[in-house]
């Protein structure tokens, strides 16, 4: 074995930084970065069907450092999983401790250079978007070089250039594919300057991304570059925002779609309208056949995707409508829509009482899409697998969503806020539990704040979830007192006692205690996890059921 | 691997107590699509308060709406100024507008969907926020929002000021 092992060449990259950087810091560059991590140890807990791994005690730990001086940039995180939590990451497994990005930066006034790992989205990032949501596990960062260049005022062209991140073993483990792409975004208020009059502004773009891999298929003759476009508009004027894109893939036979060799596409648009006091938003979206990963075998969905489609419903903050029952889009084929609306009557007016009163509200459904399935594969169909209308919406719900909150400040010490959800939601294709029926829930939650002081106070939510499918009723308690700037101590009990469903009536109990000074925060959670979706962005993982003592700290510095 | 880790261990000791000073260029959007670099932000030498939230997180949410209701108040004693950074991405970028309007708040908003200041600046999590003095030096951050977490950094703002 001549290789030197990813310890050492590890050891190789580490202990010269740690020379050379303070060095560095001297000669009137910057040095900083971010700590984290997430410690676990895990009880028995046969009651929630906790799991206890061999390794009772897992920790998932982050350290970011940037290194800046003048026009240059040098970046790099180190990572450790040892082992990872249970159920960490979304994706592939991550284990073992070592660099996991790295990169060197050059930026002058119009351009701008990155060699080694990068993220980046063009437009909304229908066909490209490389990014990290670190508490999910998800990273799919480039690892090559990008050139973001501007040659004229208002006009803005990118280029990217890599493989992505795949899993992680001592060090980065990356796809097989290599991924290439193009975007260009014209900026017409910018572009014409004093000639452009209007209060208005239209953005107009494009982007071209391909995807190369090596077909080894034995029968299938598959594309070996899968090329995708997208062209987007933005109008905006100072009260209306109006958005679209379309994208388009070439065919791309792949684990996710069967291996057919039908083309995706995908389109989206987005107008908004606001003023003080007012917002309203609604938006649509179709997808079809637009799963694009930079190995056509990845192994799970949240593997190598160079694109990301999001979806088109609310994002809930409270426990029980944001961990059981989320969205998550179907990139196979959906159509879904969302309205929303912001309302804020201020103080002195007859709805706004002496406080001021705010109302959200907020609706979203999305259904598979129409497609007339082509029958058995055979030369006649082409391999093509189904056909479908554009933005026709097929029979099935996948999801509905309508929610009201309303808040308002009752005193100069008291706030309330009422929320109410109705939810419909397919568990067989969101979750995956096939046969299991449609869930129809009903979410009413009750929020209060109280200060006693300017520095303590006492947060409570009271929420309460009532469905004859799948685990039935739950209530849930949160109580959280804070003593600011520094501490706070919470307690939360979930409890599942089914009502119309049997099931055996669970409580879950947790309790925590934080401390924060300036741009570090520790916190200590002990008691009951129970399984669920724990989401970020538009991406979700599931979280297995625990019992146990968490440590979480992050700083930055 | 252990020894990878205590590498790096020692690597960040003698970097405790620094702390960046600077705020890194970055092209950030507004809400109405346009680009604008972090080098032009500016407030006539007086603080600037850089806050990073998300449409998706409630403590943000709670801490932007108490600043709100002193901002006015802030505004006219120390000449501050709140930016408003949005991690939010795609999903939910489009809510920020009407959102940000639906509460009527007053800040200067900035979309960093790409999370380009976010890691710059060496964000965790969300809410995180950094104040900035006249020189446009940061001077002093906070993560996370407790209420009356807003009182403590206004001190802060009036230190920088001389009000105080």
């Amino acid at each position: 074995m001549c290789r030197p092992s990813r310890v050492k060449r590890g050891l190789a990259v580490v202990l010269p930084l740690s020379l050379l950087l303070p060095a560095l810091a001297q000669e009137g560059g910057q040095l900083h970065g971010n700590f984290s991590t997430d410690v676990q140890y895990y009880n028995e807990d046969s009651a929630i069907g906790a799991v206890v791994p061999d390794q009772r005690l897992g920790a998932n730990a982050w350290a970011n450092l940037i290194y800046t001086h003048g026009n240059f940039e040098l970046g790099g995180r180190f990572e450790s999983y040892e082992p990872a939590l249970v159920g960490y990451p979304a994706g592939q497994q991550y284990t073992g401790s070592g660099v996991g990005y790295r990169y060197a930066k050059f930026k002058q006034e119009d351009l701008e250079i990155t060699v080694g790992n990068f993220f980046e989205q063009f437009g909304q990032g229908m066909i490209f978007r490389s990014y990290e949501e670190r508490y999910l596990g998800v990273d799919n960062s480039m690892d090559g070089f990008q050139l973001k260049y501007r040659p004229y005022r208002g006009v803005y062209v990118k280029g990217v250039f890599g493989r992505q991140r795949f899993g992680f073993d001592d060090g980065t483990v990356k796809g097989v594919g290599i991924v290439r792409g193009l975007d260009t975004e014209v900026s017409l208020s910018e572009l014409l300057d004093s000639a452009w009059t209007c209060s208005s502004n239209l953005i107009i773009g494009g982007s071209f991304v391909s995807k190369y891999q090596e077909d080894r298929d034995p029968l299938l003759e598959l594309p070996e570059n899968v090329g995708a476009w997208a062209l987007r508009a933005n109008l905006t004027t100072p009260r209306w925002n109006l958005y679209t894109e379309y994208a388009y893939k070439i065919n791309d036979p792949n684990g996710k779609n069967g291996f057919i060799y039908k083309p995706g596409q995908a389109l989206l648009v987005n107008a908004t309208y606001s003023v003080k006091g007012f917002g309203a938003s609604v938006g649509a979206h179709t997808f079809d056949n637009m799963f694009y990963q930079s190995d056509r075998a990845a192994p799970t969905p949240f593997d190598l995707n160079i694109n990301f489609l999001p979806p088109l419903t609310k994002q809930h903050t409270y426990n029980l409508p944001a961990t059981l029952y989320p969205y998550a889009t179907q990139p196979n084929g959906e159509v879904s829509t969302q309205g929303e609306v912001f309302r804020k009557w201020k103080k002195g007016t007859a709805l706004g009482g002496k406080y001021g009163t705010k109302l959200a509200v907020n609706y979203s459904v999305a259904y598979s899409l129409e497609t007339t399935q082509l029958g058995a594969v055979d030369d006649t169909t082409q391999r093509l697998g189904y056909t479908t209308q554009f933005f026709l919406p097929g029979d099935r719900m996948y999801f509905q969503d309508f929610n009201i909150e309303l808040r308002k400040k009752v005193s100069e010490t008291w706030e309330l806020a009422l929320t109410y959800l109705n939810l419909v939601y397919d568990i067989d294709i969101i979750q995956g539990k096939p046969g299991k029926p449609l869930v129809y829930a009903d979410i009413v939650i009750l929020e209060g704040l109280h200060n006693f002081t300017d520095r303590n106070s006492l947060r409570f939510e009271l929420q309460y979830l009532r469905s004859k499918q799948d685990q039935g009723n739950w209530v849930t308690g949160v109580a959280e007192f804070t003593f600011s700037p520094h501490w706070f101590i919470a307690a939360q009990d979930q409890y599942n006692y089914g009502g119309s469903v049997d099931v055996e009536p669970t409580h879950y109990p947790i309790g925590s205690v934080g401390y924060i000074r300036g741009g570090n925060r520790f916190q200590m959670n002990y008691g009951r996890q129970r399984a669920g979706i724990f989401c970020v962005g538009g991406v979700c993982r599931q979280v297995p059921a625990a019992n146990g003592l968490a440590l979480s700290i992050t700083s930055t510095f | 691997m252990r020894t990878t880790f205590s590498a790096i261990a020692f690597s960040l000791l003698p970097l405790l107590g620094a702390a960046q000073t600077k705020l890194p260029s970055v092209t950030l959007q507004t809400m109405d699509g346009k680009k604008v670099d972090t080098r032009t932000w500016t407030n006539k030498g007086k603080p600037i308060i850089v806050n990073f939230w998300a449409t998706w997180c409630a403590p943000c949410k709670r801490e932007l709406t108490a600043i709100a209701e002193k901002y006015e108040e802030w505004q006219a004693a120390t000449g501050v100024k709140l930016i408003a950074v949005s991690i939010d991405d795609a999903r939910s970028m489009a809510r920020v507008a009407p959102y940000v309007n639906g509460q009527d708040w007053d800040y200067e908003v900035y979309l960093d969907p790409n999370g380009d200041l976010k890691r710059a600046l060496n964000v965790n999590n969300v809410p995180h926020t950094f104040l900035l003095n006249g020189a446009g030096e940061i001077v002093y951050q906070h993560n996370n929002y407790e209420p009356g977490d807003e009182n403590e950094l206004y001190k802060k703002v009036l230190e920088l000021t001389g009000k105080k």
